[in-house]
């Protein structure tokens, strides 16, 4: 199968600090691809120049068989590509605004339609849909960004560290969505450092200082002794 | 449906009974309610792009200024007739505009700043002794041969009544709904497909084709005019105050701070002149203090508090 995105060469930073090294991956249609990193390997700064939002110093990005690298944000997302980040959220507008904002090109049928699914997905956010996203907790907040990403019917949703900063409950409650997203044939990249992801993973690259170290499934990644050690500690998976 | 038609249209129907029906029945006195109008334009123009996409153009009079120079050198030189060089005035500073499409890539102060530089720029050249066979120079503009204060006066009402149909507009479909969101946050409005090249364009061109509108009226209406006129800083200053006064990026706000502001200024500067920075300054400065977000946020705050009582009423049942 042709894959949906490919990245290669990745080469970018913030001013004059080069964060990713060359790095390269691709995610298939309907794939659950992990990132896993430990702080600062870099995992935010590929899903950024992903999207668009800082700009490669070089390499190439294909999404569905067209080369988007030189795409601004809004073009990647309009192929089909979301990147589902707290920063996402508009903190001065309405829950109910925010996926609005999200399912911007949907007639307002379809608008009505989606943004019933997501208060059924999360009832919370029914509740809360008159008030501003600031006022949300921190867990509320990830599914605010979950469902206004989702608003826009991506081919493939970028998360940026969903379990960050949630309780153990709440990671499960984001892992049960990533499931519960199966059948809609969108293909997830999910950066993380917590293990848990493993579970609904169907390939995984490790990155390690803005250098992909490991990329196979995760029974390669378990039955690998280098990753082991260094990352997980050896008897750590 | 139809009660949301109306309160969309009552903002209409209220400036229509102000400027068309006013003059004949509580208020004959033209002059003042043009020059209102004349604000009421600029200050919805000012909405459009400081309300709706946050850049403050404390240089905007340099689009007034444009279309009224336009307008008048269109209409002595090109002799065109009136109303067509009155849209040439718009479109001049739509040029203008899109020649200074890359200071939107300033923010903030430096947005601020260089739109003063520009609209000072323009008015140089205006002014420049060695363009006098095209626009007169310093020695200012006469025209007394097209003057129609009575048509001039319903024209600028119109262009009021286009200028707010088109806020509303905003207020109420997904462009408007994305300029907001743009102003917000641009990252996380782009994360959403919004093109935020293209949005901020249009709402600067829309915005300059408003004050170009505006001044080649304006221009029309008072005939006689030299470029210290049509390029005073303080015409910026008063609409971005009235825009402020009322509310950004609502219908009501601007017409608020106009018809409040500028009734307050003839008031006070006709009755008791010595007193009227004095009341200016202290009614800015409490603005700035208590009411930021202007006087429209109040009615926001009725709304929100009504909203959390019955949203506890619900609860408690």
């Amino acid at each position: 199968m042709d894959a949906l995105l490919r990245a290669k060469g990745m080469n970018t930073g913030y001013d004059q600090l080069q964060i990713l090294w060359d790095a390269a991956l691709d995610v298939k249609a309907g794939e659950r691809v992990v990132v896993l990193g430990s702080n600062g390997a870099g995992k935010t700064t590929l899903l950024k120049s992903l999207i668009g939002i800082l700009p490669l110093w070089s390499g190439t990005i294909e999404f569905d068989g067209h080369s988007v690298d030189r795409l601004r944000t809004d073009g990647r997302v309009r192929r089909g590509m979301a990147y589902m980040s707290e920063v996402g959220i508009i903190a001065d507008l309405s829950v109910e605004d925010n996926l609005r904002i999200g399912g911007y090109f949907s007639s307002r049928d379809a608008l009505k339609s989606k943004m019933e699914a997501m208060f059924k997905e999360f009832p919370i956010l029914r509740e809360r849909r008159m008030e501003a996203a600031a006022s949300l907790s921190g867990g509320q907040r990830k599914m605010l960004a979950a469902a206004r990403a989702l608003m826009g019917d991506p081919k493939l949703l970028m998360m940026d560290e969903p379990s960050a900063g949630l309780s153990p409950l709440l990671v499960t409650e984001i892992l049960r969505l990533v499931k519960n997203l199966e059948g809609r044939n969108m293909a997830f990249l999910i950066a993380e450092q917590n293990i848990k992801f493993l579970e609904v993973a169907t390939r995984v690259y490790v990155l390690d200082s803005g250098r992909i170290i490991f990329s196979g499934t995760v029974d390669e990644l378990q039955t690998n002794d280098a990753i082991r050690r260094a990352y997980f500690g050896v008897d750590a998976v | 449906m139809l009660k949301r038609l109306g309160s969309m249209g009552l903002p209409l129907v209220v400036l229509v009974l102000i400027f068309a029906v006013g003059p004949y029945t509580v208020f004959n006195n033209p002059a003042t309610l043009f020059e209102m109008m004349a604000f009421l334009a600029l200050a919805q123009g000012i909405n459009v792009l400081y309300g709706f996409t946050g850049y403050l153009p404390f240089g905007y009079v340099g689009f007034f200024g444009a279309g009224a120079y336009g307008a008048s050198v269109v209409v002595l030189k090109l002799h065109f007739p009136i109303l067509l060089a009155i849209l040439a005035g718009g479109v001049i500073a739509v040029l203008i505009s899109v020649i200074l499409l890359p200071m939107l890539r300033l923010s903030g102060a430096y947005f601020a700043i260089g739109s003063l530089a520009a609209a000072e720029i323009v008015y140089n050249v205006v002014a420049n002794p060695n363009l006098q066979s095209v626009t007169n120079g310093p020695y200012g503009i006469n025209l007394a041969p097209v003057f129609n204060a009575t048509l001039s006066y319903w024209l600028m009402l119109v262009l009021v009544l286009v200028a707010v149909t088109f806020v509303i507009w905003l207020r109420h479909s997904s462009f408007g709904f994305s300029l907001l969101a743009l102003r917000d946050d641009p990252v996380s409005a782009g994360m959403a497909g919004v093109n935020i090249v293209r949005t901020r364009t249009l709402a600067w061109l829309a915005s300059a084709f408003i004050a170009g509108l505006a001044g080649a009226i304006y221009a029309w209406h008072i005939s006689v005019f030299y470029p210290g006129t049509m390029f005073d800083l303080n015409i910026s200053i008063f609409a971005i105050v009235f825009t402020l006064f009322g509310g950004r990026a609502t219908v009501w706000g601007p017409i608020i701070g106009t018809v409040v502001l500028y009734g307050l200024y003839n008031w006070i500067g006709f009755s008791t002149p010595q007193y009227f920075q004095l009341v200016y300054g202290l009614l800015i400065v409490g603005l700035v203090l208590f009411l930021p977000n202007g006087v429209m946020s109040l009615i926001g705050r009725r709304r929100k508090s009504r909203h959390a009582e019955r949203k506890g009423a619900v609860m408690n049942v």
